[in-house]
C-alpha cells in the first residue's frame, strides 16, 4: 500500500438512548460515519469538509486512534489505529481545535520540551523545527507564559506547533482556524501552505472557513450524513454544481440594446443600467468583446466561483 | 519509562503554583491511616478478641491489608478520575500520545503526597508482627515483605478494574470508590468475622482474604480457622496476578468503547 492513509468503508455507530416514557429508554444506534472509502498519497493536502454533525471529526479520531470504528478497514502510514495506537501516535500529528492538548499550567517553552522527551526527538531536530515555528508563527512573544493564559490564537498556533516537532508523515487539523481573529488565521493559513508546499507532511484538514479551502485544498472530500458526496478538486466541485463565472461590466451609460452572448446569462441590472452581472458558461472573451464594442463601457471585472455558494448549496440539499 | 516520569514531573511542576501545603496533605494522609488503625484497636479492646484472633493478631492483619491498599491508592488511586477525562472528552488527548494510556494517567495524577498512609502502615507491619509473637524465619520474613506487594497488585487491579466501569457507564459517579473502599474495609478485619455468601464473594471471589488475613495466618504459622487447606494461604502472588490480567483484560475493552465526544 502506497497509501499514506486508506480507508473501506469506514463506519462508526454511536448508540444513543433516548428517553421514552417515564422508565422506559429506547436505543438506537446513529451512523456517524456510514461507509466512507478514502485514498490519500504521500504529500497530499485534503480538505475535508461538509456541515456540521456530518463526521468529520469523528472521521479523523478513527483514523489518529481514538475511536474504534464499528466497521470497515483503516490503515494510516501503513497501521492500523486503534491496535497499533503507540507506534502511529510516533508518525502524526494532531490538532483538534476545540481541544487543547498542551499542558494547561505550563509555560509552551515546557511543553515543547516535554514532548521532545514524549516522543524521543534527537535535540538538533527538534531545535531546527521549533526554530521555524517560532519565526514563521511569532511564538516568541508568548514562549513562556502558561497555556491557560494565551489567547486562542496564540494557544492554536503553539499547538500546530506542538503538533509538529516530531516531524509528522500526517498532519490532522480539526477546525484549526475556527473562533481565530483575522490575523491569527491568516499566519495560520499561511504557515500550513508552506507546511503543504513542502511537500514531506500530507496534511487532512477540516473546516468551515472557506478561505481555508480556497487557500490550502488542492482536493476536497465533502462529507454528508457519514458519506462522502465529492472527493476531487474545488474546479470539479464548481462544475459539478454547476457554479459559474461572472463578468461585472461598470458602464458610462445603460445599454440601448442588450447585449446577447451563448453562454452569459445577464444575473443582475444595478443603478439603473450602469451595472450589468453575466453569469458564465464559457471563458469570457466573447462577452468582454460584446460589450467593447458597444462603446460605454468603463471598466470591467471577472469574478471567480464563489466557494462559499456551492457550499451553501450543496449543504441546502441534505 | 523516562517519558512517564517526565509527564509526572511537569504535570507536579504545574500543580505547585495551587497547592497550598505538600507536608500538610502528607499529615493529612498519615492522621487518616491512623484513625483507621485505632477503629481497629478500639473494636478488639472492647471485644477482647475476634473472630478467633487476638488484638494484636488482629493489628497484624490490618496493617498488613492496610499496607497493600496504601500503597495502590498511591500509585493507582487516582485512576477513578479517568471518569472526569472519559466525560469530558479529554481522554482525546491521552490517546493521542504516544504512551500507554494507563501509565500516562497514572503519571499525571500521581501525588506522592498519599504516601504518608502507605509508609506508616508499612512501619507497622514487623512492629504488630512483634507484637504478635511472630516467630522470625527467613520465609517469613519474605512473606512479610511480599504480602503488602501482593496486597497492593490486588488493590491496584480492583481501583483499575472498577474505574473502567466509566467507559460504559459515565455517570457512575462513587461506584468505584464504594467498591475499592469497601474491599479496604473488608481485608482489615480476620476473614472469620463475616458469614456465608457475603465472605465467599469478598474473601475469595474478589480476593480480599489474600491481602492481609493469608499472610497473616502464614506469618503467625496458624492453620487457617476457616478450614482452608495449607496451601491456601500461599496463594496470595496468583491471586494479585489473575487479579491484575482481569483488570488489564477489563481495561482495553473500556478503551476500545471509548466514545470521545461530539466536536
Ligand atoms: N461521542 C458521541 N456520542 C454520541 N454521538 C456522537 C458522539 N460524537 C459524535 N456524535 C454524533 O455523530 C455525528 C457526527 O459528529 P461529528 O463527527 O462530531 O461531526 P462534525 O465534526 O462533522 O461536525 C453527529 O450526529 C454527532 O451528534
Ligand atoms: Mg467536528
Amino acid at each position: 500500500m502506497s497509501a499514506v492513509i486508506e480507508t473501506r468503508g469506514l463506519r462508526k455507530e454511536f448508540v444513543v438512548r433516548k428517553r421514552a416514557g417515564r422508565f422506559r429508554r429506547t436505543r438506537h444506534a446513529i451512523a456517524a460515519v456510514d461507509g466512507v472509502d478514502l485514498r490519500v498519497e504521500a504529500g497530499e493536502m485534503l480538505g475535508y469538509i461538509g456541515p456540521n454533525g456530518a463526521g468529520k471529526s469523528t472521521t479523523l479520531k478513527m483514523l489518529t486512534g481514538v475511536l474504534h470504528p464499528s466497521g470497515g478497514d483503516v490503515r494510516v502510514c501503513g497501521f492500523e489505529p486503534v491496535p497499533q495506537r503507540v507506534r502511529l501516535a510516533r508518525g502524526i500529528g494532531v490538532v483538534f481545535g476545540q481541544r487543547s492538548q498542551l499542558w494547561w499550567d505550563l509555560p509552551l517553552r515546557e511543553s515543547f520540551d516535554l514532548l521532545r522527551h514524549i516522543y524521543r526527538v534527537p535535540p538538533s531536530e527538534h531545535a531546527a523545527r521549533l526554530a521555524r515555528c517560532r519565526s514563521m508563527l511569532e511564538l516568541d512573544p508568548f514562549l513562556d507564559t502558561p497555556v491557560r493564559q494565551l489567547s486562542l490564537g496564540q494557544r492554536m498556533r503553539g499547538e500546530i506547533t506542538a503538533a509538529l516537532l516530531h516531524g509528522p508523515a500526517v498532519l490532522f487539523l480539526d477546525e484549526p482556524t475556527i473562533g481565530l481573529d483575522v490575523v491569527s488565521k491568516q499566519s495560520v493559513r499561511a504557515f500550513l501552505a508552506e507546511v503543504g508546499a513542502r511537500g514531506d507532511t500530507t496534511v487532512v484538514l477540516t473546516t468551515h472557513d472557506l478561505a481555508d479551502i480556497q487557500r490550502l485544498c488542492e482536493r476536497l472530500v465533502v462529507i454528508d450524513h457519514g458519506r462522502v458526496v465529492h472527493d476531487g478538486t474545488l474546479a470539479a466541485l464548481h462544475a459539478r454544481y454547476g457554479s459559474r463565472r461572472r463578468v461585472v461590466a461598470d458602464l458610462d451609460a445603460p445599454l440601448d440594446r442588450p447585449v446577447a452572448v451563448p453562454g452569459a446569462d445577464l444575473e443582475s441590472t444595478e443603478g439603473g443600467g450602469a451595472r450589468l452581472t453575466y453569469a458564465l458558461d464559457q471563458p469570457p472573451g466573447a462577452l468582454i468583446a460584446a460589450l467593447a464594442q458597444t462603446g460605454v463601457l468603463r471598466d470591467v471585472k471577472i469574478e471567480e466561483p464563489d466557494i462559499e455558494e456551492v457550499v451553501a448549496r450543496l449543504y441546502k440539499d441534505r | 519509562m523516562a517519558e512517564y516520569y517526565r509527564l509526572f514531573l511537569a504535570q507536579a511542576r504545574g500543580q505547585a503554583q495551587y497547592r497550598a501545603s505538600f507536608w500538610f496533605d502528607v499529615a493529612a494522609s498519615t492522621g487518616f491511616g491512623v484513625i483507621d488503625l485505632l477503629g481497629v484497636l478500639v473494636v478488639f479492646h472492647a471485644s477482647g478478641s475476634l473472630g478467633g484472633f487476638t488484638q494484636a493478631e488482629g493489628l497484624l492483619i490490618a496493617a498488613l491489608a492496610g499496607a497493600g491498599f496504601a500503597l495502590a491508592d498511591l500509585v493507582v488511586g487516582s485512576v477513578e478520575r479517568i471518569r472526569n477525562y472519559v466525560r469530558t472528552g479529554l481522554f482525546d488527548a491521552v490517546l493521542l500520545r504516544p504512551l500507554g494510556a494507563l501509565g500516562q494517567l497514572i503519571a499525571m495524577d500521581f501525588a506522592p503526597r498519599r504516601a504518608g498512609r502507605a509508609v506508616l502502615c508499612a512501619a507497622l507491619i514487623p512492629v504488630t508482627a512483634v507484637g504478635a509473637g511472630v516467630q522470625w524465619t527467613p520465609v517469613r520474613l519474605l512473606v512479610a515483605v511480599l504480602a503488602p506487594l501482593c496486597g497492593a497488585v490486588l488493590f491496584g487491579a480492583i481501583f483499575v478494574a472498577t474505574a473502567t466501569v466509566a467507559f460504559w457507564w459515565i455517570d457512575s459517579g462513587e461506584f468505584a470508590n464504594s467498591f475499592t473502599y469497601g474491599g479496604r474495609d473488608f481485608s482489615t478485619w480476620p476473614a472469620t468475622i463475616y458469614g456465608g455468601v457475603f465472605r465467599r464473594v469478598f474473601a475469595y471471589g474478589f480476593g480480599f482474604a489474600f491481602a492481609g488475613y493469608y499472610p497473616a495466618l502464614i506469618l503467625l504459622g496458624r492453620p487457617d480457622p476457616l478450614g482452608g487447606p495449607p496451601w491456601l494461604a500461599w496463594l496470595s502472588p496468583l491471586v494479585a496476578a489473575v487479579a491484575a490480567v482481569v483488570a488489564g483484560l477489563f481495561w482495553r475493552r473500556g478503551v476500545r468503547q471509548y466514545r470521545s465526544t461530539g466536536s
